[in-house]
């Protein structure tokens, strides 16, 4: 019989209360009635599944008169409803927001089958250094043959082509790939077929797949595209295929791509460093396996090679895993602050739902003086809570709608997945459970406390009162601190982030960015292999582009700073030993005359690079202060001479340095060529290609004049990027700046609902102790005495919460300090500001209620008593 | 706890249990076990409740205002204290005679149409 008294505890308290013995005696007679143990059996079985059919329905009409009656109350009190309804809101929607992002950046699988088994290789020059560096074709060939952990491995690597001769020429970003990347990665083309061994012979003729957006852009999505030829970089392509719209590979700007096509030739230097290496692991096969099986290739191949892979090793890296540490970081931080705004407001509701459980003190004894059970009325309060929490749930699911363009930007760009975080089914269960979560979260305690000793039948008395400085007082104090202190750790932070963002904006980049505009035009190859065409090209179109009126100065160079971090060469000074392993030592721009002053680059020592050095005249270069530093410290480095990419040099002059890598990382040392100087061979890439022109107008208002000008020097030359260096400034702390939006945005619903909090508390606080104020005012206490002891409560409140809450801020900035730009996790200013505005906030939620105290009419009160 | 009592035909057409169970108890204050033991022989058998939808629809009867629940308790030699006892109330009677006159039109209209034959 145990079994089935057990059985019954699937019924509801309040159910088993009254037909327990009942129904106990039932199942006790048909078990007597029942012949033998078959049909004894036979009647277990259905006393087990008519208990668990029927618990269940009476759950659900329980359910049901809840809802109605939860519903019906929740009505009544509009103002109550509302204000919990958008503060549930606000905490559910901030940390679906933040999961949104977080998830698509860092949790969710690759879109491609069995991400898992995704990997990247590395080559990993410690010993120099630089823990990672792109392979070279020569040793990704042989570490495909060498291993056998990998089931697949395939390269691929940036590009970025020249498009002419279908409407405006345009510049496009794409990825030259091994034939084996596409299969590896389990992707199908949309449309035609993908790269095929044969077209990826070095001799293959040259090939095209377009990605599904440029397609649609470009030619209208029209699928007679396939074996149309499209002109890149003077070559002709025949496009094959158009790839599915979701794939964003190797990065999302990517729009074409094209096969390697290596030939012998590509795998001659083993330190030629610029591919991407992916493999796919092979079934059952660890990345831990991967990698110890790659440190004895890499071991083999030092062996054969001893110069080229000295200490050369492979690292092994998830491809999921392909997520700066910095942007982990920022992303861990926003959701970090999101939870905590979810806390403070599920603090908050329970402050409001306790404030409300003793107004309605009455009613609930006199349910429980009718018979009402205490497991039904806490059953009755948790679906209250429940209703409002879903309410502010599916508000907080809207409210990140709103907020997704501004989370977009918090993805970094190097994955291959889409910009747009979506808000799907797997985001909406999230938002689904944290709501219920958050229901019973802020709605058991007060419900649990409102059915509890409280509720009996003195709560009958009219007038009856919570007694001061009681247990829910204590309790509702304790919320109120909590959300003091949980909001004074995200006002930190974001104080914090904002001082990072401030120092870095204010930090000098090296150049002035105030009026420069940059355009870009890369001239391609092999139409301007000569260096007569180039030339003649830039002195058109700077000649004519000085002449405008406004103009200070243009110039063309290489790479514009903080754009292109690239282009590192290894250095030899005269009178200085061999390094013992190559080390990439300096940066290396040719640029034409009048580059330093169009950019505002200040010239400390020697001369601006001429027009008269040219290929036949001695080879010359400008350096920047911290290459002097390096090699000449103390030294007069005019007329020295050192080498560089395959020639020496003499240094005629020392510009100042230049953030090239942006504000927040170490920049190398620059070293900066004539660009008549420029060698045959890597025109290409270090070819001037990035016009700057130097205006005292609005440099906007110049592109226009500029495109005509360049169209004039070469009607097939596309321009590829317009923008000013101010907003290339900008863009390098966008990302900064973004998450200082977000988690400013946190803090400050944080703190407001933190002030809600307050004011909440005081205001109840006063009501109930307006009698006690009135009997001292009787008595002879003055206003003053009066208005100090509420501001005194907000005050001790504040306090209690803000000494936790700055430890807790100082531990914060600790986990942050990766991300604030040298800014001290104690930063005084921002403790002080915090402190100031937590009183400020306390003194503006005390006002109120001690206004309305100070008001009180002491003979009204002691007469209403 | 409903505002104020329906009329009876709101309540239509009665769940077959809650209908069952009011003819149980026209008679006579039956306790749970008692209805399910008439209903089983009104029906020779063939409708079986059970304990949990007997108790499931109890206390909806009696919201409803079908049923009460009747302190009068039979002879102590009949009686055993675990028992409660359920009485019709007049509304429980009016819902019981609106459901058969429903059933009654039902057959009627069924008779029109020719799918009874004979008496049912």
């Amino acid at each position: 019989m145990g079994f089935f008294r057990a059985l019954l505890h699937f019924y509801p308290a309040s159910f088993r209360a009254e037909y327990e013995e009942e129904l106990a005696a039932i199942f006790a007679r048909r078990l007597r009635d029942a012949s033998g143990w078959p049909g004894r059996l036979a009647v277990s079985i259905d006393i087990l599944f008519d208990t668990l059919s029927n618990a269940a329905a009476v759950h659900w009409d329980i359910l049901r008169q809840d809802l109605r009656y939860a519903l019906r109350l929740l009505v009544r009190a509009p103002g109550f409803t509302l204000t919990a309804i958008a503060v549930a809101a606000l905490g559910i929607g901030a940390t679906t927001a933040a999961f949104t992002v977080t998830d698509h950046v860092l949790l969710r699988p690759l879109p491609f089958p069995e991400p898992e088994r995704l990997v990247k290789l590395w080559e990993d020059q410690s010993p120099q250094g630089i823990p990672v560096v792109e392979p070279s074709p020569a040793n990704y060939r042989d570490w495909k043959r060498m291993n056998t952990a990998f089931e697949a491995m395939a390269a691929y690597t940036d590009i970025s082509a020249n498009m002419v001769g279908a409407g405006e020429p345009e510049r496009l970003d794409g990825a030259i790939v091994t034939a084996d990347l596409f299969p590896m990665l389990g992707v199908q083309s949309a449309l035609g077929r993908v790269f095929g061994a044969a077209d990826d012979r070095g001799d293959a003729p040259p090939t095209l797949l377009l990605s599904n957006a440029f397609w649609k852009r470009r030619f209208g999505g029209d699928p007679g595209v396939l074996g149309r030829k499209v002109i890149l970089n003077d070559v002709a392509y025949v496009v094959i295929g158009v790839m599915p719209e979701d794939l964003h590979f190797p990065r999302r700007t990517t729009q074409f791509w094209t096969p390697a096509r290596f030939v012998e030739a590509s795998f001659a230097d083993r330190t030629d460093n610029y591919l991407n290496v992916i493999a796919r692991l092979r079934p059952g096969f660890s990345i831990e396996r991967a990698r110890s099986e790659m440190r004895v290739v890499a071991a083999q191949l030092e062996r054969t090679y001893p110069k080229e892979n000295l200490h050369l090793k492979v690292s092994v890296t998830s491809l999921r895993d392909e997520v700066s540490q910095k942007s982990r970081l920022l992303l861990m931080a926003v959701l970090g602050a999101a939870f905590c705004v979810l806390l403070i407001a599920c603090a908050n509701l329970a402050n409001l739902l306790l404030a409300r459980a003793l107004a309605r003190r009455r009613e609930l004894a006199v349910r429980t003086a009718l018979g009402v059970g205490r497991e039904r009325l806490v059953r009755q309060l948790l679906t209250e809570s429940l209703i409002l929490a879903i309410c502010g749930g599916i508000l907080g699911v809207l409210l990140a709608f709103g907020a997704l363009p501004l989370l977009t930007r918090l993805v970094p760009n190097g994955l291959p997945i889409a910009d747009v975080p979506t808000i799907d089914l797997r985001v909406l269960a999230f938002t689904a459970a944290l709501a219920i979560v958050t229901g019973l979260g802020f709605g058991v305690v007060p419900s649990m406390r409102a059915c509890g000793s409280g509720a009996d039948l003195s709560g009958l008395r009219e007038g009856s009162r919570g007694g001061l400085g009681g247990r829910k007082e204590r309790l509702r104090s304790a919320l109120v601190m909590a959300e003091v202190a949980g909001s004074v750790v995200l006002l930190v932070s974001a104080g914090l982030l904002i001082r990072a963002l401030w120092r870095l904006e204010a930090s000098d980049p090296g150049f002035r960015s105030q009026g420069v505009l940059a355009i870009e035009t890369m001239l391609p190859m092999p139409k301007y292999a000569s260096p007569a065409r180039r030339n003649q090209f830039y002195s058109q179109v700077l000649t004519e582009a000085r002449a405008l009126p406004g103009v200070a100065g243009a110039a063309y160079a290489s790479f514009l700073p903080m754009v292109n971090t690239g282009g590192i060469w290894h250095v030899t000074v005269e009178g200085r030993p061999p390094d013992e392993v190559k080390a990439r030592d300096a940066g290396l721009r040719f640029v034409t005359p009048g580059f330093f002053a169009t950019m505002g680059i200040p010239l400390h020592a020697g001369r601006d690079v001429g027009e008269s050095d040219r290929p036949e005249t001695p080879l010359v270069a400008v350096v920047s202060e911290s290459f002097v530093r390096k090699y000449w410290p103390g030294q007069n480095p005019l007329g020295r001479h050192f080498a560089i990419a395959d020639a020496t040099r003499e240094v005629v002059g020392v510009a100042g340095d230049v953030k090239v890598r942006g504000l927040e990382r170490i920049s190398e040392p620059q070293v900066y060529i004539p660009y008549r100087q420029l060698p045959d061979g890597i025109g290409q890439w270090y070819g001037p290609k990035e016009l700057v022109v130097r205006s005292s107008a609005d440099p906007g208002a110049l592109v226009p004049t500029l495109r005509q000008i360049i169209g004039k020097a070469d009607r097939d030359q596309p321009i590829s990027q317009v923008r000013t260096l101010a907003e290339i400034v900008e863009a390098d702390t966008a990302s900064r700046a973004a998450q200082v939006r977000v988690l400013g945005a946190f803090a400050a619903i944080a703190f407001l609902l933190a002030g809600i909090g307050l004011h909440g508390l005081l205001s109840f606080t006063v009501s109930s102790r307006s009698q006690e104020f009135g009997v001292r005012m009787a008595l002879g206490a003055q206003r003053a005495d009066i208005l100090g002891m509420v501001l005194r409560d907000g005050v001790r409140l504040a306090m209690a919460g803000l000494v936790p809450g700055v430890t807790l801020a100082y531990l914060a900035g600790r986990t942050l300090s990766a991300l604030l730009a040298g800014v001290n996790a104690g930063d005084a200013p921002t403790f002080l500001t915090v402190v100031g505005l937590c009183f400020a906030m306390t003194l503006a939620g005390s006002l109120l209620p001690a206004i309305r105290a100070i008001r009180l009419d002491p003979t009204l009160v002691i007469r209403a008593e | 706890m409903p505002d104020d009592f329906p009329v009876p035909a709101s309540l239509l057409p009665l769940p077959e249990a809650t209908f069952h169970i009011l003819l149980a108890v026209a008679d006579a204050d039956r306790h749970g076990y008692a209805i399910i033991q008439d209903v089983a022989a009104r029906t020779g058998g063939e409708l079986k409740l059970s304990a949990g939808t007997l108790y499931r629809s109890i206390p909806r009867m009696m919201e409803q205002g079908l049923l009460v629940e009747t302190r009068e308790r039979p002879a102590p030699e009949q009686d055993d204290e675990r028992r409660r006892y359920y009485r019709i109330t007049p509304f429980g009677r009016d819902v019981a005679q609106a459901e058969v006159r429903r059933l009654a039109q039902l057959l009627d209209l069924a008779r029109a149409s020719g799918f009874v034959t004979g008496r049912a």
